[in-house]
């Protein structure tokens, strides 16, 4: 497609009728559910983290209500033990996360100029599973059963069945599910940032937004899979009586809150620096002005994403920990203070230097950092091991932690909607209800929780369904309860906002006037997300590079037509974004919905003990992943190559390291590999919390060498079968590549058995001791882990026999060598573990 | 480029190396790493001396010598990345989408995360120097 055809308007005109009927959405009343394109799926996952928003806050209003005075019965104890447990779930798990990753969802292709993101079938997955996941949980309120335990859900008394009911199962279990769809968005968002970038955007060019959501997506891979591994041991002993946290029979509590706070800290950066990623694409636009430090921000971002791991025992300063390990947190949480600041000073500097314009978007942004920084002042009082001894558990802390999530999350979110609505809707909210809403918020904000200072300082503490008249601070609660009210009168004008949205006109296209890519949108948009993918040359491409929208919506740009009938987007290299690749993206499919269910069916079963349908389910889940990616992923296209403009050829078809699968692969991996140490934790946190580990006695010795060591080596020889068959096939040599993979999965059922084999014949008894248990465990997940790579080598070799996979299209084994790697990996750290490690000790 | 006036051609030939050093996502996280791993070893030595020993012994060669590594691979990579930053060639702000503009891109953040990461490790170093028990 050279510069001249694009001058031709009926060859433009038919380029813009093919790329309408590809990517046209699915209609029909129920059919209109399966669609997959980023904006459509979007939209879906905002809209449902708003309403689960809207629900917890009802909660705390109800909360409030029944605080507003002395010895108030408005609610029982057992409810309010339900609400805030809820209440901090719902926000965190269900709005603060979720909608980060919608958000992302809609914005990410539009400021990396891509069509969509790679894996919109997985984003669609992802949302389905929230969406279940979320209603389970919170539909336990109604029937009196929502979990009580607080949002930590400390055991042991939650992990007590004659304690707590099925509330712990259904946080534990639901929740669970949905932290499974959070790692598929942060699988799908680091791809996108790496991989999906237009031509020329180069890391110095990408917009912050897509730099801060590479960071927190990395940082979910790392904090969601402890809180999994949690998980794991939490319902093993909830369902099992496997007793991890049970000190009777040589478990720790103190272990479900470190694997639960390693997860926990950093969640609240998770959710905090998008937030701030959206003030650094609202800022520069209203300062009219290119951001000033670009690498300040990033080092802020990266820094802060690093810090944020060494900050968990902070949480856990009155568990008398040894002081000085108090004090590495302690110090390590006052560190984190410093590129919080950086990235605040680089925004008041950017409007300083600026010519401002003062919009209701930018008026949200100085009132949430004024809130945030409130928040995070007082982080560093409580940073201090000792000050926090006297506030721990105190209505200080409640006002602390909702100082920084409303100023550092929620109303930055509320900027974000009155910056972001025209970009999705074509319409701009109104500027007088945004302000007046930011009056009710800001001032609703402050007297609701400010006062809540004072009332811990004076001896509230938290989660107490009421207070006597005699604590003096019946005065400073019935101001937070008004304050509440101002609050959620302040939602409820940007609802009413919202509401009126349909009947308001179009506005102009890009009614900010901004420099990103992102406001390429046209008000009457088009499904296929941009006309053409352009060359960047700048970090504000709109304002910077010359009749730059002339020359997207005229597709003088990369890859403006599909002639194929096919979605397609570029992928491009990491560091420098030189183009690689056309990738065919997933059409509408009803499979991503159907795969949500049916696992989403084995959570909620197993929840209620049905075993035996959950084990339906799983198989069901199972299979409807394998129909997956045998029908929709490593498809051998039509030719290799196709021309995407300006004399420039992509391959169709790529494999390894450059290719967006084997990134997916890679990135998933990591994620497993890190709730696996997580378990691995556990093993040698409860080596130092015994004087005699392991135990011996009757069902207390084992597993011994022997079996582990053969586990490990028949584990290894799978690994080495796989990369042989990987070799093997590159070389041309099918036969040899078949028969390695039929040996590797021969070799990796034998692992399951070997592994399993050490606990079994040497009767170790999971419920007698947390040793046993643990043990179990790691056996459990290794072997599970092996049945897992055996289905990958049998399911490559059928790829192999069926003709989808062949030597030179050979992704398949090479992504199944990347789990591999990761699987020689885990089987060394647990056999050496289990089996060298008690003759060590 | 004035401080590199008073060196030798042998000396700018080895700042011309270093600039030809491959810098990836990879090289800009080395200095935070490295805070991450003295962090993990100073944790859990402390933590596991205090639970099997009922003390951790101050001043052991091993958390010197660790807290001195560390520091001189931040101060290394912090160097290297000072130098890159040093790149000649294009104009000011920098911000372009050429080869040095992302190099100088990179090694100002990687520059910028080394002071971050050294003041951090020196947070982490100082409560060995005050606190004696595992009280």
């Amino acid at each position: 497609m050279s510069l001249h055809a694009q001058d031709d308007p009926a060859l433009r005109a038919a380029q813009e009728e093919r790329l309408r009927a590809v990517w046209k959405p699915p209609t029909g009343w129920f059919f209109r559910w399966t669609d997959t394109n980023n904006n459509q799926v979007g939209v879906w996952y905002t809209l449902t983290a708003f309403g689960f928003m809207l629900f917890a806050g009802v909660l705390a209003m109800i909360m409030r209500a029944q605080l507003a005075v002395p010895e108030n019965d408005l609610v029982s104890p057992a409810t309010f033990n339900q609400l805030f447990t809820l209440h901090g779930s719902m926000m965190m798990f269900l709005f603060a996360v979720p909608m980060f990753e919608a958000v992302s969802i809609i914005l990410l292709p539009q400021l990396l100029g891509a069509r969509d993101l790679p894996f919109p079938r997985l984003s669609a997955f992802g949302y389905w599973s929230f969406l279940i996941g979320g209603v389970f949980v919170t539909g336990s309120i109604f029937f009196n059963v929502a979990p009580d335990g607080g949002w930590f859900m400390y055991p042991p008394f939650t992990t007590r069945t004659d304690l707590s009911g099925l509330g712990a199962d259904i946080w534990m279990l639901g929740l669970s599910f949905i932290e499974v769809s959070s790692v598929a968005a942060a699988v799908e968002l680091i791809v996108g940032v790496l991989k999906c970038r237009p031509p020329g955007m180069r890391l110095n060019l990408m917009p912050l937004y897509a730099w801060y959501i590479l960071v927190v997506a990395v940082m979910i891979l790392f904090a969601f899979p402890p809180l999994i591994a949690g998980d794991v041991l939490f319902e093993m002993e909830r369902l099992l009586g496997w007793p991890f946290f049970d000190q009777a029979k040589g478990g720790d509590p103190i272990l479900w809150q470190h694997l639960f706070w390693i997860f926990g800290h950093p969640e609240v950066y998770i959710v905090f620096l998008p937030s701030i990623a959206l003030f650094a694409m609202i800022v520069p636009t209203f300062a009219r002005r290119h951001l000033l430090g670009y690498p300040w921000i990033v080092l802020a971002a990266v820094g802060t994403a690093f810090l944020s791991f060494g900050l968990w025992v902070h949480h856990m300063f009155t568990t008398g920990l040894p002081k000085i390990s108090l004090a590495f947190f302690s110090a390590a949480s006052e560190a984190v203070a410093i590129p919080t600041g950086i990235q605040i000073f680089a925004f008041i500097a950017t409007l300083w230097a600026g010519r401002v314009v003062w919009s209701t978007p930018l008026l949200y942004v100085t009132g949430s950092l004024a809130i945030f920084v409130i928040g995070g002042l007082t982080g560093v009082m409580v940073a201090i091991a000792p000050f926090d001894w006297q506030a721990h558990d105190t209505y200080f802390i409640v006002a602390h932690l909702h100082y920084v999530l409303i100023g550092g999350t929620l109303i930055p979110l509320f900027g974000g909607l009155y910056y972001y609505w025209p970009l999705i809707t074509g319409k701009k909210l109104s500027d007088r209800m945004g302000r007046t809403a930011f009056w009710f918020l800001f001032a609703g904000a402050n007297l609701t929780f400010f006062p809540m200072h004072f009332s811990g300082l004076l001896g509230m503490p938290r989660r107490v369904f009421t207070y006597p008249a005699e604590l003096g601070i019946g005065g400073l609660n019935l101001a937070s309860t008004i304050g509440s009210w101002v609050f959620a009168a302040g939602v409820a004008i940007v609802c009413v906002d919202l509401a009126l949205s349909p009947r308001r006109s179009k506005s102009p296209r890009n009614p900010w006037e901004a420099g990103t890519l992102e406001w390429l949108a046209h008000p009457d948009d088009e499904d296929w997300g941009i006309r053409s993918v352009p060359l960047i040359e700048s970090r504000y491409p709109i304002w910077d590079q010359k009749d730059f929208v002339k020359k997207v919506d005229e597709g003088r740009f990369f890859l403006p037509d599909a002639e194929e009938g096919r979605r397609e987007t570029i992928v491009t290299s990491v560091l420098d974004a030189r183009p690689v690749q056309v990738v065919r993206l997933g059409g509408p499919s009803i499979k991503p919905m159907l795969t949500a269910i049916a696992l989403g069916s084995v959570f909620i079963l197993t929840t209620y003990h049905l075993y035996w349908a959950a084990l339906v389910g799983a198989v069901v889940t199972l299979g409807m992943i394998l129909l997956w990616l045998w029908t929709g992923t490593a498809e051998i296209p039509e030719k290799d190559c196709k021309p995407i403009g300006h004399g420039i050829e992509l391959p169709l078809y790529i494999s390894g390291a450059s290719a967006s699968g084997w990134w997916a692969m890679f990135i998933t991996m990591m994620a497993d590999a890190t709730a696996f140490s997580g378990l691995v934790f556990g093993y040698y946190f409860f080596w130092t919390r015994h004087e005699h580990f392991p135990p011996s006695g009757v069902g207390l010795d084992g597993p011994g060498a022997f079996w582990p060591m053969v586990a490990l080596a028949v584990s290894l020889a799978g690994w080495l079968m796989t990369i042989g068959a990987r070799e093997t096939n590159k070389r041309g040599m099918v036969g040899a590549a078949r028969a390695l993979l039929a040996l590797g999965a021969v070799a990796s059922l034998a692992a399951i058995g070997a592994g399993l084999a050490g606990p079994w014949l040497s009767g170790l008894a999971p419920k007698l001791h947390v040793y046993p248990a643990i043990v179990w465990t790691l056996v459990i997940w290794t072997t599970a882990h092996a049945g897992v790579g055996a289905i990958m080598q049998l399911y490559t070799l059928a790829r192999s026999v069926a003709g989808k996979m062949t030597p030179k299209y050979d992704a398949d084994v090479r992504n199944i060598t990347v789990y591999q790697h990761f699987m020689a990996l885990t089987a060394v750290v647990t056999y050496a573990t289990i089996g060298l490690f008690p003759g060590a000790a | 480029m004035k401080n590199e006036a008073p060196h030798g051609p042998e000396r700018r030939g080895f700042r011309h190396r270093l600039r030809e050093l491959r810098v990836t996502l990879w090289t800009l996280i080395v200095p935070p790493s490295v805070w991450a791993v003295h962090f993990l070893f100073c944790y859990l030595w402390v933590a596991v001396s205090c639970a099997k020993l009922g003390a951790f012994p101050r001043f052991t060669t091993a958390f010197v010598i660790g807290t001195l590594v560390a520091e001189a691979i931040i101060v290394a990579s912090g160097w290297i990345a000072w130098v890159q930053t040093h790149t000649p060639g294009d104009p000011a702000p920098h911000d372009q989408g050429t080869d040095i503009d992302r190099l100088r891109f990179l090694a100002v953040s990687t520059l910028l995360l080394a002071g971050l990461s050294f003041v951090a490790v020196i947070f982490t170093a100082v409560p060995a120097l005050m606190l004696t028990d595992c009280r």
